[in-house]
This record gives structure tokens, C-alpha cells and sequence, in this order.
């Protein structure tokens, strides 16, 4: 859904860049001050990753296709604000190497596909595991949590593209925003099942790479103080 | 980060590093192998505005942005199609790598000089 020059005006490009702008110099504010040596080939890897899988683009209903996008899964991962600046490299790489994306549409990229579809899902995500951990256990609470709110980053992502391109002038809000949920609600349906798929082995491997996991193993006491 | 930095860290973090390696292997499998068999088709939103009638905004104008060497994920000068994408996408994933740890480094590279400014500033919870 990275939208091309074109199909936003200068408001909607530009208030969509202001505040992306704004919430990734907050992000490098954050991130700053909890950043580790050893997280840095983390981020590397996992924007390589989520561009190649980007490119895999996988057949939907009719003609259409959808690939996966991968906010929710650099945020589970990463962290929140980690995974939001590595979807914003991605897509400011796809943007300038790669066309994939307008240079006037980069801020409302930014917004739906790191804002919405990162941020916001991940603490939607996170507002259901933390309880749920309680009933079933942080592995299989984060693991849950995550396949559904992967599906939501999704959808999410693309009702915030439609209702840019409605409040654009572009196209009527009633043409547009039933199509795109519909679409990207299948598409959000392979999302899910990357990001958890991405996630379980992650998790199995190497679960003290996994930021969201919480889990009893690695937390000795419920307050996170001495965790380094 | 010195060299010996570099080192101490290599040795300390070996698993993390094998970690890394074998995703890096991953990211490029698929970039270089996989990706030439993608679907081709419209995705969501170009779909949308195929059925909409509404692709011809951008064919109209002139992109704010010409210069990407890879438009559409076609290396230049690669004939082949399938082999276009492949290299595209290795470069594509060795650029992400690049920028993305450039990135964290700058997020690093702030957070030393913070640390550096509270502790000559004297506060109380510099380490």
C-alpha cells in the first residue's frame, strides 16, 4: 500500500509528514536513551529482512496481490520506537532507490505503515497480551496476541491510506474505504501468518532477542528494574 | 567503537552473531531467490485504483522523485527479468542493512555524547 506522488494533496502530504517527522525525531529521543551495542546489528538485520520480504509479493482474491509488511513483527522484536525507525529506513530506502512509494507521499507512508501499522498496533497489541499472559503464560499470550494485532496492523494501516486519499480529494470516502479494508483484511490474513511464524522461531532460538516476551526465565522478579 | 571493541564484542556475542548471520542469509534467499517468483499482480491499493479510475493521478504527474536507480525493483542494465529482480533485491537488502545499522548507530552515537554531557554537567544519575 506504499502510495505513489499523485494521489495526496499538500495538506494531506503535508500535515502526514509533520507529524511523522515529529514522531521519529521522538523515536531516536527514545531510543537513544535505551539503545545497546549489541541491538544495532538487530536493526540492521531485520529492515534487510522485512525488505526482502517485502518484494514477496503473494497472490489474494481476483488478480490482486498483497505482500507482508512487517511493522508489528520489528516492533515485537525490536522494541517499539526501534521498530518504527527501521520501517521508516525501509520505506525511505524503497522510496529513493526503489520508486516503491512517492517522495510527496513519504510522510503518509510513514504514517500508515510505521505509525499506525507499527506504534499504535503494537500498544493495541500489548493492551491484550499483558492480561492474557496472566490466563495463559507470556509465550502463548504474546504468540496470540500478536497473530491477531498483526492482522489488525494490516487493516489498520490501509483504512488510515483511505481515508488519506478521501480527505485528498482523491477518491469518495465510501468508494475506496470498503475496498481497501476488504482487501488488505486478506491480506492481513498472510501477515499473521508471517509474523507469527517469524516470531515462534525467533522465539524458540533466541527468545531474549524477542522485546515484547516478558517471559519468567528472563524476568526474575515482575518489576523490569534489573533487567540490563 | 574501537577495534577491540569490535573484538571483545564478537567473542561475547557469538550466539547473536550467529543469530544475525543466518537471518542475513535468510533476508537474502529470499531477496535474490524467491522474489523473481512473486506475484505480479496489482497490489491492494493499485488494484483499488485501477478499479476506481484513479491510477492516471499518478501517471499525470511528474514524480517528485526521478532519480531511484531501481525503478520497480529492475536492476539496469540486467536483461533478464527474473535475474533483474534478483540483483535488486541483494542490493535492496544490503542498502537496508547498511542504513538501518547506520541508523542505530547514530541512536548510539547520541546516546554517548547525552551520557557524556550529564556526567560533565555533574548530575547525580550519570554512571
Amino acid at each position: 500500500m506504499h502510495i505513489p506522488d499523485g494521489f495526496l494533496d499538500p495538506k494531506t502530504w503535508g500535515a502526514t509528514y509533520g507529524v511523522s517527522a515529529g514522531i521519529t525525531a521522538y523515536a531516536l529521543y527514545k531510543v537513544r536513551d535505551r539503545l545497546e551495542g549489541k541491538k544495532i546489528p538487530l536493526l540492521g538485520i531485520t529492515a534487510a529482512f522485512i525488505f526482502a520480504a517485502q518484494m514477496l509479493n503473494f497472490p489474494v482474491a481476483g488478480g490482486t496481490s498483497g505482500h507482508f509488511l512487517g511493522a508489528m513483527l520489528a516492533c515485537v522484536l525490536l522494541g517499539p520506537f526501534e521498530g518504527f525507525l527501521v520501517m521508516t529506513t525501509v520505506l525511505i530506502v524503497q522510496c529513493f532507490f526503489f520508486a516503491d512509494g512517492g517522495l510527496t507521499a513519504l510522510g503518509a507512508n510513514i504514517f500508515n505503515m510505521g505509525i499506525v501499522g507499527g506504534l499504535l498496533s503494537y500498544y493495541l497489541m500489548m493492551l491484550v497480551k499483558t492480561p492474557l499472559s496472566r490466563w495463559i503464560g507470556e509465550k502463548k499470550a504474546l504468540m496470540s496476541s500478536v497473530a491477531v494485532f498483526s492482522w489488525f496492523s494490516v487493516v489498520l494501516a490501509s483504512a488510515a491510506c483511505a481515508t488519506e486519499l478521501a480527505i485528498s480529494g482523491t477518491v469518495p470516502f465510501h468508494m475506496t474505504f470498503p475496498a481497501m479494508v476488504g482487501v488488505h483484511s486478506l491480506i492481513g490474513i498472510g501477515e499473521a501468518i508471517i509474523t507469527t511464524f517469524a516470531l515462534v522461531v525467533v522465539l524458540q532460538s533466541r527468545p531474549d532477542l524477542v522485546d515484547a516476551y516478558k517471559g519468567p526465565a528472563l524476568l526474575p522478579t515482575s518489576t523490569a528494574g534489573e533487567v540490563a | 567503537m574501537t577495534a577491540i571493541d569490535i573484538k571483545k564484542n564478537l567473542r561475547e556475542n557469538k550466539g547473536l552473531w550467529i543469530f544475525v548471520g543466518i537471518a542475513l542469509v535468510v533476508a537474502v534467499l529470499l531477496g535474490v531467490f524467491v522474489s523473481p517468483w512473486a506475484s505480479s499482480s496489482p497490489d491492494g491499493l493499485e488494484r483499488i485504483a485501477e478499479d476506481k479510475g484513479f491510477t492516471k493521478k499518478a501517471e499525470e504527474k511528474k514524480p517528485a522523485w526521478e532519480h531511484s536507480p531501481m525503478k520497480d525493483y529492475a536492476f539496469p542494465g540486467v536483461k533478464s527479468e527474473k535475474a533483474s529482480t534478483g540483483v535488486s533485491g541483494l542490493v535492496g537488502v544490503l542498502i537496508t542493512l547498511a542504513v538501518a545499522t547506520a541508523v542505530g548507530l547514530l541512536a548510539l552515537g547520541l546516546n554517548r555524547l547525552h551520557k557524556k554531557r550529564m556526567s560533565s554537567e555533574g548530575s547525580p544519575d550519570a554512571p
